[in-house]
């Protein structure tokens, strides 16, 4: 691998029943990344199964009771590398708490690849694929067209299915769209070119992942530095050093830059950043690093570092898109710990402003109940304010979790509106 | 100016996500111990948080838990490194718990002392109040270890429920313990074999010689050479040979196997990697019991 190659993070969705375990088992192993005792294993249980031939989707086989049940329970993580990038899949299941977990593997991704059945075309889990995708602002998406050896690689179905698909996002705020006829099972389109789909004058999909831009995934232009912890060493060599560690969460900090704290409102200059002893002009999402400015000032864990002339608001009153992950419902009025970068306080769901039909998508309002899986635009109250920017405009600093005090579980995830 | 100026490579990304675990941990623990078992996993952990807090020292402990079936170099690796940074090293010892009374050793053949360390790691968790748990468990080196969490919670009997953990979303971490509970970190969780040794490469980490090619006596068994030792019990039919060998893992030197190598410098060793065809686990005979393993042992509480 090349010094400068990416990191490239994605999430497959679908079940089994469109070949998306199919689709990553052969990504896998037509890119060479599965080693030959998994390989044997998965011999042997195909075997023991009586399937004929080595069935790929045994790859991503994960629990004792997934195996058992033959379904994915879990988002499951899967790696592998190619000569230009590193590959980050979030493989989430199908058919138990969905939406649960199409949320949370979709948080980090930057591009969602949906699986549709040839045979079946665009159907009401696409539609719900698509509007999550869309809804947590990932963003790239592949629409995968897959079993296309079973409608005989027809040109014409695709282009059918291709406009039903564009039909619906055209409704929904997805950035980037493509499309590929491929068929998993055989290979086509997968890794190597499909002989079968001459038709189709776009990449496989291994070629797509491996030359895609995704250096603007990453919001460049508003700096925000959450403070995680401050570093004061107190040792003879370091007396009076006091830095302010976190992770850039978007944007570029440079030395010399003029800067306000969060919420307090103090400002002062970058006097260095640091990353271990290695001293930088500059720092950009998503680097750590640690931050020294010219004067000293009380800062501490959920202070944020941005610059003066581009501030965050400041607010005790934010409106969400919330997604209910929990068995046990939101308790009307009930307290919660909300977190927001670095960032804890106590906050309160105040109103269900309307709830989406998951199936039609349609809002519904007068309904205040939230439970597991589903999605509401709600009024959140917090005790302080956060120092907040919308989700579509930063993926970091537009997101929160409630957390539960009563059982410590995260209940909930938001992206601000 | 171009913004693709402004993008990361994959290994400072790594680099970068697992910092920024390591110093939540810090922020939302009380009492965090680093599980240093001398292998190189646990070392890059080390490096990490040597990043993550410089120029302090790394704010917390390390902790050893000793089968007392260890490679003497591992050991001596392990003092060399605690006196370098100047940290404490908090020892959870196997063979107490067996005098103790705690554990039974395990009887036949492949007897080994690897299950073991279960009660001996949650018994060092508890006596010494400690809250998080870091560890170097890698999402790619089994299917059990897929889905963990970057904050992994343990239960008040220090138990794994893969079927309820807390989802994670974005990178906000949710640390949240009772009394009694507690947690596992994982920082990095995103990282493969390879990237392990690409950054131990790139960075020049130290790491203990057995992982470099050398000459040592070894036994043929469960398809791995197994390094001869005064724990080793010898059947009949078996030879002890002399081998030019290193290890991919380092664990209790009853179980971990060896493979016929001639890399013995990091470069050569980051080569010999990107040919493997086999996983590194492989050569683990601990894994080797049953389908489910790793599973079976992470959810009592295992690494």
């Amino acid at each position: 691998m090349l010094d400068n190659n990416q990191l490239l993070r994605f999430t497959t969705a679908g079940s089994v029943d469109d070949g998306k375990s199919t689709l990553i088992g052969r990504l896998l192993y037509d890119s060479k990344s599965i080693f030959e005792d998994q390989l044997q294993a998965i011999e042997n249980t195909s075997k023991k199964r009586g399937h004929a031939g080595v069935d790929l989707a045994l790859f991503t086989d994960g629990l004792k009771d997934e195996r058992e049940q033959g379904i994915t329970i879990d988002v499951a993580y899967r790696y592998f590398t190619t000569p230009k990038r590193k590959f980050i899949i979030a493989d989430t299941p199908g058919h138990i708490q969905y939406t649960r977990n199409m949320v949370t593997g979709a948080s980090t991704a930057n591009v969602a690849t949906i699986l549709i059945d040839a045979r079946h075309g665009v159907i009401e889990q696409t539609k719900r694929h698509a509007f999550i995708a869309s809804l947590l602002n990932i963003p790239h998406v592949i629409v995968c067209v897959n079993k296309m050896d079973l409608v005989d690689y027809s040109e014409d179905v695709f282009n059918d299915i291709v406009s039903q698909f564009e039909q619906i996002s055209s409704k929904m705020l997805i950035k980037d769209v493509r499309f590929i006829p491929m068929s998993a099972l055989n290979g086509d389109n997968v890794v190597n070119r499909s002989e079968n789909m001459t038709w189709y004058q776009g990449s496989p999909m291994l070629n797509m992942l491996e030359t895609m831009h995704i250096s603007s995934d990453v919001n460049k232009v508003d700096a925000r530095f959450p403070v995680q912890t401050v570093l004061r060493p107190q040792n003879d060599t370091h007396r009076d050093y006091r830095g302010y560690a976190g992770r850039v969460a978007s944007g570029v900090l440079r030395v010399g830059d003029e800067i306000t704290v969060m919420p307090s409102g103090f400002t002062s200059v970058i006097k260095a950043i640091n990353l271990n002893d290695q001293e930088l002009k500059e720092a950009f999402a998503p680097q750590s690093v640690s931050i020294q400015l010219e004067d000293d000032i009380d800062i501490g864990r959920g202070d944020m570092i941005v610059r003066s002339n581009n501030k965050p608001e400041a607010s005790q009153d934010i409106e969400v898109m919330l997604c209910w992950l929990n068995n046990t419902p939101a308790k009307p009025r009930a307290k919660y710990t909300i977190k927001h970068t670095s960032n804890d306080q106590k906050a309160m769901i105040k109103d269900v402003v309307y709830k989406i039909d998951i199936e039609s998508l349609n809002r519904v309002e007068g309904d205040d109940s939230l439970s597991m899986n589903d999605i509401a635009k709600v009024k959140i109250r917090t005790t302080k304010p956060l120092m907040v920017d919308t989700y579509r405009e930063n993926r970091f600093t537009g997101s929160i979790i409630l957390v539960d005090d009563s059982t410590n579980e995260t209940v909930a995830a938001g992206m601000i509106v | 100016m171009s913004s693709n100026k402004y993008y990361l490579n994959y290994l400072d990304e790594l680099e970068s996500e697992a910092i920024y675990v390591l110093r939540e941990v810090w922020a939302q623990f009380q009492n965090p111990v680093i599980l240093f078992s001398g292998g190189k996993d646990s070392i890059v952990i080390t490096h990490l948080a040597k990043k993550a807090f410089y120029p302090s020292k790394i704010p917390f402990p390390l902790m050893h838990v000793d089968t007392g079936h260890n490679f003497p170099e591992t050991i001596q690796f392990r003092d060399d490194i605690i006196k370098e940074l100047g940290v404490n090293l908090i020892v959870g010892s196997v063979q107490e718990s067996i005098d103790d009374g705690r554990v039974a050793e395990e009887k036949g053949k492949n007897a080994t002392r690897n299950a073991l360390q279960i009660t001996t790691l949650l018994d060092a968790i508890e006596s010494n109040k400690v809250d998080c748990a870091i560890g170097g468990g890698r999402r790619d080196e089994e299917k059990a270890r897929a889905k963990e969490r970057f904050f992994s919670h343990r239960d008040d009997f220090g138990q794994w429920d893969p079927k309820n953990q807390r989802p994670e979303l974005w990178n906000i971490f949710n640390g949240k313990y009772f009394e009694g509970e507690h947690f596992r970190a994982f920082p990095i969780s995103n990282w493969t074999e390879m990237d392990v040794w690409n950054y131990i490469k790139r960075e020049n980490i130290a790491i203990p010689s057995l992982y470099f090619a050398h000459e040592r006596e070894v036994v043929w068994r469960q398809d791995a050479w197994i390094p001869n030792s005064e724990f080793l019990v010898l059947e009949d039919h078996e030879e002890v040979v002399t081998k030019k060998i290193r290890f991919r893992t380092l664990g209790d030197i009853t179980i971990t196997g060896g493979i016929e190598s001639d890399a013995d410098t990091l470069a050569k060793i980051a080569d010999e990697v990107a040919g493997m065809r086999q996983t590194e686990r492989g050569n683990r005979s601990d894994d080797k019991r049953s389908e489910s393993a790793m599973e079976d042992r992470k959810r009592q509480g295992y690494f």
